[in-house]
């Protein structure tokens, strides 16, 4: 399950790359940059996780990547491209073609995310009638609902043949994740955004989606950015993690590298909250305060006023900076807190 | 709907109309004037003869009894005789009913055609032109007298450009086999387009000034209803998977943005029901709503009342096909 | 309406009460507000019609029969928006009419408000039986269309000033009646109602002193609105000529006057129905306005 990415870095170039990506929200009290310089890549058939607090920018930053961004939300600065093809040059028909097709995305609560007034049938079809090239010219129609009840099996829903044709609110809650899963991935995209895929279900179908993830993107290939709060659900499933707070990285590496060694005074927080079977009596120490107003930022570090090290030199800008292999932060203590 | 909810949605229908009923018979029972000396007024009737009359009627029963006669009969369509017209209410009524159940679908049908394009364009070019110009429509919509409207309306299109005619439903010389009683239907289904032409040249101005304020509230429900819609999560959901603006707009959004303008549409088709009145007079169009107005100057009471009850009682079944209606037509809520 | 959207975001200097901040977004909202000042116009004209009025507008004068307007051929200035069938006034007659309609207009949605606010208070917030018969009673007039229901009770009460007041309060009752009964059911869960019923505080005081100040604004908010339903009923029912009878001035039956001469003499029909779309727009923005700047959350 944990496999290194180590050899595909040296082989393939990313198939996402973002770089100083920065998105802003005109509000009433001024213009909040809820994303602020991000940089960001994903690999072939590598599975990257986010995570954050929620108002951190990571679903925001993934928004920005597929385009929809909630208006007057709006892409200020920095580059989003992918297999080579830079999307904030896209006009509204070059999105159209690639959403769905290539990039796909799940959302949180899939009762809200599917159409309430639709059928299955329909909402599933509707993608590949917009996308699927190789579709025969005659029986089209019988060809797309035949591929949409193979999408449904393939997702694990039973008598998908049958199903097909009912409405979303007659399904449970982890069927209907699945049945948003498999909406995303009928025209087997090359990346899929899963944002908190599981925040909205029990915690026994929690792995059982994740699980539907993980072995979908061996199958299909694809790549999968993983947004979650859940430090656990990134140990398990993903490759390497991007950990963010207030619209910035703060800490970046493998998965294993970063969870054993944190480096970011957040992230060591983050692993505070983690219940281990290794040390279920240890006490869990909740990191205090709140993420800050994300509006006129800049000349601090973000996370000085929660930090338990902070020092008059953090009253600066800070940059990521190395500090492991293939593994970065957001911290000029990094040295000094490891004592 | 399951059938349980449905059954126990019609058992609170009972006591409303009762009591609709009640109150009916009440403002009839109060009404000034002995319906017996108003019938037999042009007669010299001995007080014997008055007295027999009364007693055929029923009038000298107590309330109660004849609240009982009143609801059997009414329940049966027995309404009493029309004296004005010497011809029983029920007859009376069924002959004028047609013109008016033309005259509120079209309204209807025209109110749906300008406010769901209007709204839905509204919604999605925010406080952009045809939003702007549909605020002030919508505003001016639920001002407007309607008597007065037409009247305009009837200035302009018939007195001074005489585009139309000034009022009835039908010119003389366009006798069409009835088959609904629906004028425009009857000449369309009998092959007729000339008398077809002709119905809906009289139709057009009632049903306008009709369905303006109706148009207008559903407007404002569309409007709304979409605006919601489009900030939802399934919105977002449709646009990842790169399907067409158009698509999005017109069976994502709109199907589910539809829900509440059709039910506020069937609960406002009831106050279509009392516009009907006005317009009818003001168009002279051969309708209930006329009809009863009429009633009401010759003392022509029984029409009134049966007429007031057939009103209330189709309200109330509107209402009642509305909640129906929303919960059938939003598969959340369906019970 | 973004002049409103403004003043909200504007510290205010001094502590206001809510009502006060209210009623200064309405006042910084010019639309709404030139709207009250045409509506505050009417009310003026109402009350000082005699003044007003260029002539008497019961004085007939058959050599002025269906004068036309002072710009067409054969008016005069002195007969501004000419004269109808008797000769008489025009412009006097609609600025007498004011009368009807405001007097109407108020007297319906004051009483009705009052009458309304009681009753919904008392279904709202003592349940039970009392809840369940003020609902049934709510329901079946809500049964009724509004103008069939006021056409039924004028033909049974024959016309008259007191009794369109009465016909239209019979059923306009309830609209406050629910809505107050509707904020009375959210309130009651409230902080501030449990804890004066914990302090053991009398029902009564509890209704009128703790919830009834906290929904007025709502209240109010909705009567105004009513008021111009109210004036379009009222002249619904003069124009069909079971409201106010003649010769007294009402302009749904001045439009009705006109009927039969809308070939030759437009204006007698016209100017009047001018007259209450101008009334009844200006209280409808008016209204419009008072519920935003009270109720920011309805608007979008």
């Amino acid at each position: 399950m944990h496999s290194t990415r180590s050899s595909a870095t040296d082989m393939s170039a990313p198939l996402l790359s973002v770089r100083s990506l920065k998105t802003c929200f005109p509000t009433r009290a001024g213009l909040v940059t809820a994303v602020d310089g991000v940089d960001l890549d994903v690999y072939p058939g590598e599975c990257l996780g986010i995570v954050g607090e929620s108002g951190s920018g990571k679903s925001v930053t993934f928004a920005s990547v597929i385009g929809l961004v909630r208006s007057p939300g709006y892409v200020a600065e920095g580059s989003i491209r992918f297999g080579g093809v830079d999307l904030r040059r896209l006009d509204s028909n070059g999105w159209r073609r690639l959403r769905g097709r290539d990039i796909a995305m799940t959302m949180q609560d899939a009762l809200t995310a599917l159409n309430p007034a639709l059928t299955v049938a329909e909402q599933i079809e509707e993608v590949l009638l917009a996308h699927a090239e190789d579709l025969p010219k005659r029986g089209r129609q019988a060809a797309v609902r035949e591929r949409a009840i193979e999408m449904l099996r393939l997702v694990g829903i039973p008598a998908p043949a049958k199903r097909i044709d009912d409405y979303p609110h007659q399904f449970s809650g982890g069927m209907r994740q699945r049945i948003m899963i498999a909406i995303a991935l009928s025209c087997r995209p090359k990346l899929l955004i899963a944002d908190e895929p599981t925040t909205a279900l029990d915690v026994t179908i929690q792995a059982q989606v994740l699980d539907l993830i993980s072995d979908l993107r061996r199958e299909l290939g694809m790549s999968v950015v993983l947004i979650t709060h859940d430090l656990g659900v990134v140990a398990e499933h993903t490759d390497r993690v991007a950990v963010m707070y207030a619209g910035q990285v703060v800490e970046a590496g493998p998965t294993r590298e970063l969870i054993d060694r944190p480096k970011h005074p957040y992230t060591r927080g983050l692993i505070g909250l983690i219940p281990r079977l290794s040390d279920l009596d240890a006490p869990i120490r909740p990191i205090e305060g709140q993420v800050p107003e994300l509006i006129g930022l800049g000349g601090i570090c973000r996370f000085y006023d929660r930090c338990e090290f902070r020092a008059s030199k953090c009253r600066t800008d800070i940059s990521m900076i190395d500090v492991g292999p293939d593994h970065r932060a957001r911290c000029i203590r990094v040295e000094e807190i490891l004592q | 709907m399951k059938p349980l909810a449905l059954i126990s949605r019609i058992t609170q229908l009972v006591p409303v109309l009762l009591g609709v009923s009640v109150i009916v018979f009440v403002m009839m029972a109060l009404t000034p004037g002995d319906p017996v000396e108003i019938m037999l007024a042009d007669q010299q009737a001995t007080p014997e003869q008055v007295q027999a009359m009364r007693h055929d009627m029923g009038l000298d029963r107590p309330a109660l009894e004849r609240f009982g006669i009143f609801l059997s009969n009414a329940l049966t369509g027995d309404f009493g005789l029309s004296f004005f017209h010497r011809r029983p209410v029920f007859d009376v009524i069924a002959e004028r009913l047609p013109a008016t159940i033309e005259l509120t679908l079209a309204a209807l049908l025209l109110a749906l055609a300008i406010s769901i394009p209007l709204g839905v364009v509204a919604a999605v070019k925010k406080n952009g032109v045809v939003d702007r110009l549909a605020a002030i429509g919508s505003l001016f919509g639920t001002s407007l007298p309607g008597f007065w409207f037409g009247i305009i309306l009837i200035i302009l299109f018939a007195v001074q450009f005489k585009l139309l005619p000034v009022s009835g439903r039908l010119d003389f010389g366009c006798e069409v086999p009835p088959v609904t009683h629906l004028m425009t239907v009857d000449s369309l289904l009998r092959g007729r387009p000339s008398c077809f032409a002709d119905a809906l040249s009289h139709l057009i101005l009632p049903a306008l000034t009709l369905s303006l304020p109706m148009a207008a509230v559903l407007t404002r429900v569309q409007r709304s209803a979409m605006l919601e819609v489009l900030r939802s999560d399934y919105i977002v959901f449709a646009e990842a998977k790169g399907i067409s603006r158009r698509r999005i707009l017109w069976r994502h959004a709109l199907k589910n943005a539809l829900v509440p303008t059709v039910t506020v549409a069937a609960i406002e088709t009831g106050s279509l029901l009392g516009g009907n009145m006005v317009v009818e007079t003001v168009f002279g169009w051969p309708g209930l709503g006329r009809l009863v107005v009429e009633s009401i100057f010759v003392r022509n009471y029984p029409l009134v009342q049966a007429a007031v009850l057939l009103y209330a009682v189709t309200y109330v079944l509107l209402n009642f096909f509305a909640d129906v209606l929303y919960t059938t037509l939003n598969p959340r809520v369906r019970l | 309406m973004t002049a409103a959207v403004e003043a909200s975001v504007v510290t205010p200097e001094r502590i206001e009460t809510p009502a006060w901040q209210s009623l200064r977004r309405f006042a910084a909202d010019r639309f709404s507000m030139a709207a009250g000042i045409v509506v505050l116009i009417f009310v003026l004209m109402a009350i000082l019609a005699p003044w007003f009025a260029p002539q008497d507008p019961y004085e007939t004068d058959l050599l002025r029969r269906l004068q036309p307007p002072a710009w067409m051929e054969g008016g005069e200035w002195s007969y501004v928006l000419g004269c109808d069938a008797l000769g008489r006034d025009i412009l006097s007659r609609i600025i007498y009419g004011t009368r009807i309609s405001i007097t109407i207009g108020l007297a319906v949605v004051l009483i009705a408000t009052v009458i309304g606010t009681v009753l919904g208070l008392a279904a709202g917030y003592l349940r039970g039986w009392v809840d369940i018969a003020i609902s049934r009673v709510i329901d079946i007039l809500l049964g009724f269309p509004y103008l069939i229901f006021a056409i039924a009770l004028m033909a049974m009460m024959g016309p008259g000033l007191q009794n369109i007041i009465l016909a239209l309060v019979y059923k306009e009752w309830v609209v406050p009646a629910r809505v107050v009964r509707g904020e009375v059911l959210a309130a009651r869960e409230m902080e501030y109602v449990e804890a004066a019923r914990a302090v053991g505080a009398p029902r009564l005081h509890i209704m009128f002193r703790e919830i009834l100040p906290n929904i007025l604004s709502s209240v109010i908010v909705v009567s105004t609105i009513r008021m111009a339903h109210v004036i379009i009923l009222e002249a619904s029912l003069s124009f069909l000529g079971i409201g106010v009878q003649p010769p007294t001035a009402s302009w749904g039956s001045m439009v009705a006057d006109g009927r039969a001469f809308i070939l030759d003499a437009w204006w007698v029909s016209t100017f009047p129905g001018i007259a209450i779309l101008a009334l009844v727009l200006s209280i409808n923005v008016a209204s419009q306005g008072l519920r935003d700047a009270f109720d920011p959350k309805f608007s979008d």
